[in-house]
This record gives structure tokens, sequence and C-alpha cells, in this order.
């Protein structure tokens, strides 16, 4: 030990709050530039729904859920999530395409993570949550609830099929719905 | 104590059922239904009955111990006592009953029985009694003893006291305006984004509720029990304050994936969270610096030989050994949970799991079993019989924390949920997670056996040579003889409080109220 004096315990302290306030420093500066660089941003677009009409008008009725694709070439994939199950539960995306995935619930809090990626969001009753995201690997991906919403909770699931854009075939409503056949 | 550390028993069981139910081996009573309401009973008395009577019990030891004076108002603890235990039966029951299986972050519009959040709000009540009482008396020691400094060991009670009063302000809010008005059928909606938002209030600052006994410990008892003394008082003194100043407006760093906030107050209280690692890097300083005196003092030499040299066989400085171990572990994870980019990798998964079970589990759970066993003495005036079964159970706690958190870290980087009761094994795509659900149960189950030895060795081993001894707390190398205000009181830090929470939580909590928002419908579960 340099020496045990009130000054040079005072010193030490102080040398390493300094190092450690630099340490802390580094680690925000990674998360400020891996934000900003790359657009690493968590789902915030804070936009309102009212949960008792979604089947009723706008654009989580029935028949607009699925996969669109859009001008622009990205795909939009609108589906629901609610007690014990998304619908539609499976979702056919592109690989390698901007993907935006827009969900909400009509019933309780539900969230949504695509395994072994970092697509991830809670879904909360009165709000849509939107997800940008891009897929590289063709193949299916599980994408279970991942918020307590009752007792069926563990059941609910569904399944994210990235295809070779090749496969990757609209219909005239610039529309794809998939089946998950093996369950 | 005693009720703490029978709760804690019993969820202790219920936390190795839960791992059992998860894993690829069939266990008995297995359905979603028992099962949450066993992992709502585990949260609910880990967390919430475990600390509170701890903190209360030994806070009540350190006011007593530490001011050497009487504890002002022992007749409304003894009230706020009975009124807690009355409130954990009333919650402890109802949930056992599965009247109320919605987690213990309660997750409306989910709702459950009356019973149980209002057992909750006596829990809560009896600790502000606690609040006041704590409150009260540093005032007394202050008034009898002008200009001198608060004994380092009360001083970091108060400063828990104070932050637990601001933190349980979110849940209160959340339970009385939102959630018990539901359950007793008044109102038949609630607005999720606000109450996700008071909860957060509460979620982060809680768990700094949680921790700081174990660095009121690390601080006063660990260089006593070491043979040396504390390296720094006023270090002591900063961290606690820091720790009450940047615990509370940082919460929202748990609805990072929300869609009720935007990103600019998300990363705002994303970038305070980091500030709050500074005061446990400080401590790790000046505590490791403290056990070095100790070291040196028996004959350590070197760059680490003095490490060898220190009492390992003292239950208070093996257990800080492994607790630091723990938190090294547990907050380099909890780094990457509170960071703005990368939560989205771990969200909800196990990975979140194995932190906090690591740092609270782990680091500073391990720090209750040493102030009970350095306590207990004082408290039943026999010595401990033996050490080898009191070092035999910290030692299996580590372990087992540690096989249960490794794998947990692990499947959570691969997306494994948490807070699901089954997994379909046979499904290709998450069959590899199988075989490490089985060893982290294995964890579960030593974990289990060293929480069962805990309590038959405060049950059994004080029977030793009679204790004569009054607790004595670390002395620092240079005691302070005067402080700034600052220092040893509260007052302006309060106040620095309110204007960061105003900041914070300000315009995310009036936000509903100046856009409204649409409710959702309130569905009840018993």
């Amino acid at each position: 030990m340099a020496g045990s004096s009130e000054r040079e315990i005072q010193r030490a302290e102080l040398q390493w709050g300094a190092v450690m306030a630099g340490a802390v420093g580094v680690l925000l500066a990674i998360v400020v530039v891996g934000s900003a660089a790359a657009t690493l941003h968590p789902p915030s677009n804070v936009e309102r729904v009212d949960p008792a009409s979604l089947h009723v008008s706008g654009e989580f009725v029935d028949g607009n859920l699925g996969s669109t694709q859009n001008l622009d070439g990205s795909v939009t994939v609108r589906f629901i999530a609610t007690q014990f199950s998304f619908v539609p539960r499976c979702l056919e995306v592109p690989a390698d395409t901007p993907v935006v995935m827009r969900t909400t619930s009509p019933d309780v809090i539900h969230a949504l993570l695509v395994t072994g990626t970092n697509t991830d969001t809670m879904i909360v009753p009165g709000y849509v949550s939107e997800v940008k995201t891009r897929f590289a690997a063709p193949g299916d991906y599980r994408m279970p609830c991942t918020e307590f919403c009752g007792p069926g909770h563990a059941d609910m699931w569904s399944v994210v099929r990235v295809v070779p854009r090749a496969e990757w075939k609209p219909d005239a409503d610039d529309k794809v719905r998939c089946e998950i056949t093996n369950q | 104590m005693w009720v703490a550390f029978g709760v804690f028993g019993l969820a202790a069981i219920l936390g190795a059922w839960q791992m059992w139910v998860r894993s690829p081996i069939p266990a008995p009573f297995a359905s979603p239904d028992t099962y949450y309401a066993s992992v709502t009973a585990h949260g609910t008395l880990m967390a919430y009955v475990l600390t509170t009577l701890f903190a209360m019990g030994f806070g009540y030891y350190v006011a007593v111990s530490a001011l050497d004076r009487p504890l002002p108002g022992l007749r409304y603890a003894w009230i706020a006592f009975w009124m807690a235990v009355v409130g954990v039966a009333m919650a402890a029951v109802t949930v056992l009953l599965g009247k109320a299986s919605v987690l213990y972050t309660f997750y409306p519009p989910l709702t459950g029985s009356a019973f149980y959040y209002i057992g909750l709000v006596l829990v809560v009540v009896a600790s502000w009694v606690w609040v006041a009482i704590m409150l009260i008396a540093m005032r007394g020691w202050k008034r009898g003893n002008p200009g001198k400094p608060v004994p380092l060991a009360m001083f970091g009670t108060v400063a828990n006291a104070i932050l637990w009063g601001w933190t349980t302000v979110g849940v209160a809010a959340e339970l009385l305006f939102q959630v018990i008005p539901a359950a007793l059928g008044w109102t038949d909606t609630i607005d999720v984004g606000l109450s996700r938002t008071l909860f957060s209030w509460t979620l982060h600052a809680i768990v700094y509720f949680w921790l700081l006994p174990a660095y009121i410990a690390f601080y006063t008892m660990v260089p006593q029990a070491a043979g040396s003394r504390l390296y720094s008082d006023l270090m002591g003194r900063v961290s606690f304050i820091l720790f009450l100043v940047y615990s509370l407006p940082v919460g929202m760093h748990h609805l990072l994936m929300d869609p009720e906030h935007g990103s600019g107050f998300k990363f705002l209280q994303s970038a305070l969270t980091g500030l709050v690692t500074v005061p446990t890097l400080l401590t790790i300083f000046t505590i490791t610096a403290s056990l070095e005196i100790a070291g040196r003092l028996r004959g350590g030499t070197g760059l680490f030989g003095w490490v060898a040299k220190l009492p390992w066989r003292e239950p208070m400085v093996l257990a800080t050994g492994l607790s630091f171990f723990m938190l090294g572990f547990g907050g380099f994870g909890g780094i990457v949970n509170m960071s703005y980019g990368m939560n989205a990798m771990i969200h909800n998964t196990a990975w979140v799991t194995a932190h906090f079970h690591l740092i609270f589990g782990g680091a500073v759970v391990i720090m209750y079993f040493a102030i009970a066993y350095a306590i207990w003495p004082r408290l039943t005036g026999h010595e401990a019989a033996n050490l080898r079964q009191v070092r035999l159970q910290l030692w299996l706690w580590t372990i087992g924390i540690v096989i249960v958190t490794f794998p947990w870290h692990m499947l959570g980087l691969q997306g494994q949920p948490r807070r699901v009761e089954s997994f379909d094994y046979s499904d290709p795509l998450i069959a590899g997670w199988a075989p490490w659900v089985v060893v982290s149960m294995i964890g579960g189950f030593i974990m289990l056996a060293s929480a069962l030895l805990f309590i038959w060795n405060l049950a059994t081993l004080f029977r030793g040579a009679p204790s004569t001894q009054p607790t004595r707390y670390a002395m620092a190398v240079h005691p302070p003889r005067r402080l700034p205000p600052v220092l040893n009181g509260f007052g302006m830090w309060n106040v620095v409080v309110l204007v960061l929470m105003l900041v914070a939580y300000g315009y995310p909590i009036a936000q509903f109220f100046i856009y409204g928002s649409n409710q959702a419908l309130v569905q009840r579960l018993d």
C-alpha cells in the first residue's frame, strides 16, 4: 500500500474514482456510438390505438394481417398478439430485406423475441409496437411470447419463416401468407 | 428475522421445484396453474417479504447497537411488525390458493384477488413505520451529540430508509389508484402504460434497497471481522449518498422495449443507470483496501500474497469474498441489460433471470446470511458452537448459484424466454437447450440444500459459550472528527432526488394525462 496518511488515502480514493468514472464513460460512449452509427434504437414509436376496436376497423382488421410487399422493396408484417396465440401464427419474410413488424394486443400485455436475433419488443394494449429489422439467414425462427399473459402463456408462439429472396412470391395484392405444417 | 427466513425457506423450495418443472424431467404437481402460482409466491416472498423484513430487523438492530440508545417508538415497531405478519399471511395464502397468479410484478390488466394486493400494502405501510423510526432515531442521536458524525452503520441504514420511502411511491400509486380498485371491481379498465411506468419507478430502486444492508455490512462489519480498519469512512458516506441519488431516476431501463415511451427518456435513464455503477466500484476498492490492511497485518506480502493470509475462516470474510465474486459476474450481465442498444438481445430471456439471481440471490443474500450469523450471538446470548457448518452453507450457496446462473446466461443468449412453465424439447429449434436446463436445475437443488442448512444452523448452532461482547462496528483508519452537514444528513440530497425524479419521470408520467390513453379491459384471474 502506498501509504496511509489521511491525505494519501483520499488521493488513492480519488484516483480510483477517476479511473472508474473513465471506465463507465467509455462504456456509455460505446452505447452512444453504437446506437447512433448502427441505429440500434429500441422500439419507441409511441403510437396509440384503441384495443377494443382492433377487430372492427383500422390497420389490424383480419384481411390486413400477414406480410405485405411495399413499393420501396421493404416488407411490412402485421399481426395481433392475443391470449394465447399470435395471429397469424406463421409470418413469412424474404431474407436480407428491410422488415417492419407492426403488432398490438386487444387484451393483456404480451412480448416477442425472435429466437436467435435481437428482434424484440413489448406489446402493450393501447399501443402499436413497431420493430425495424432484417433477417440475414433463411430458415424457421421460433417466436415465443416472452411476457407472462395468463395460464396459456407457454403455448403462445409462432414462427418467422425467412425465405431466400428468389422464393418470395407476393400475390396480386402484394401479400404473402404461410402455414405451420409440421405441428 | 425468523419470519423473513421462514418465508425464505418456503420460497427456496418453490424455486427449486420451478426449475424442475421447466426442465425436460417430469415434475410432480406440474401444471400451468401451479407453476405460475409458485412463481408468484417465490417472487413475492423473496423480493418483497424476505428483503423488507430483513431490512427492518437489521435497521432496528443497528439503531440500537450503533447509536447505543434505546429504540424510539418501540411500541409502534411491534405494531408494524404484526401488521406486516398479517399482510404476509394474507398475500401468501391468496397466492398459494391460486387466486392471484399474476407474478410478483402484477402485470395489469391481469388482476388477482384484492387480498393479495392489500396484504402487500400492509407490508409496505409497516415498512413506512420503520422508515419513520429510523429518521427519529438518527435525529435523537444528533441532538444528544451535536456536531459529531453519525456512525457510518446508522448513516447507511438511514440512507436506505429514505431510499425506500422514495422507492415505494411508484408501486403504492399503482396499487392504490389502479390495481386495487380494479381488483375490488370498482373499475373495469386500466391504463397499462401508466401502470408500467409507475411500477418502473419502484422496480429498480427496490433492488438497491435489497442491496444496501449488504453494503452496510461491507463497510462496518467486514473490516472488523477481518481484524482490520475501514480504509475510508468518507467513501462509505459518499457511496450511500450516490446510491440514494442514482438508484431512483433509472427505472425506465426496464421499459426499453416498451412502446409507450419515446427514445429520449429511455436514453436518459439508461445513461443515468451507468452512473449507479460508480458507488459499487468505489465500494469494491475501499473494502478491498481494508482487507489488504488486514492481510498485511497478518504477514502477507507481495502484490497478492495478502489475500491468502486473510482470515477466511471468519464467515463474514468468507461471505464477502464469495459475494464479490458473484457481484463481478452479475454486474457484467447487468451492464448488458441496461444498455440502450444491447438490451434487445436478451430482454425477457433467461439472461435477465441469471443477472438478478446472481446479484440478489448471490451477492446480496449471502451477506444477509453473514449478517444473521454475526448478530445471532447477540440476539440469543450464545456464540456458535462451531463454524464449519456455517462455512459449508456459504460455499454450497455460491456453488449452487453459479451452477444455476451460468447455464441461464447461455440459454438467454440463445433466446430462451423467462417466465415460461414448460418447453417442447422435441422441437428441433430448442432441443439443444434441454441439457443446460437440467444442469441449472441441479444447481437449484444445491441452493435449496444450502437454504435449509442455513435455517438449521440458526436454529441449532448458537448454543456455545455465552456471548458477552457488545456489537462493535469497524473503526476507520482515520475516524472523521467533524463533517460538513451534507455528509452527515440527507436534507439536501432529498432535494436532489426530487429534482432528478421530476426531470426523469415528470414528462413520462404526465404524458398519460396530457394525451390520454386507450384503456385496457381488466381481466380477472381469481
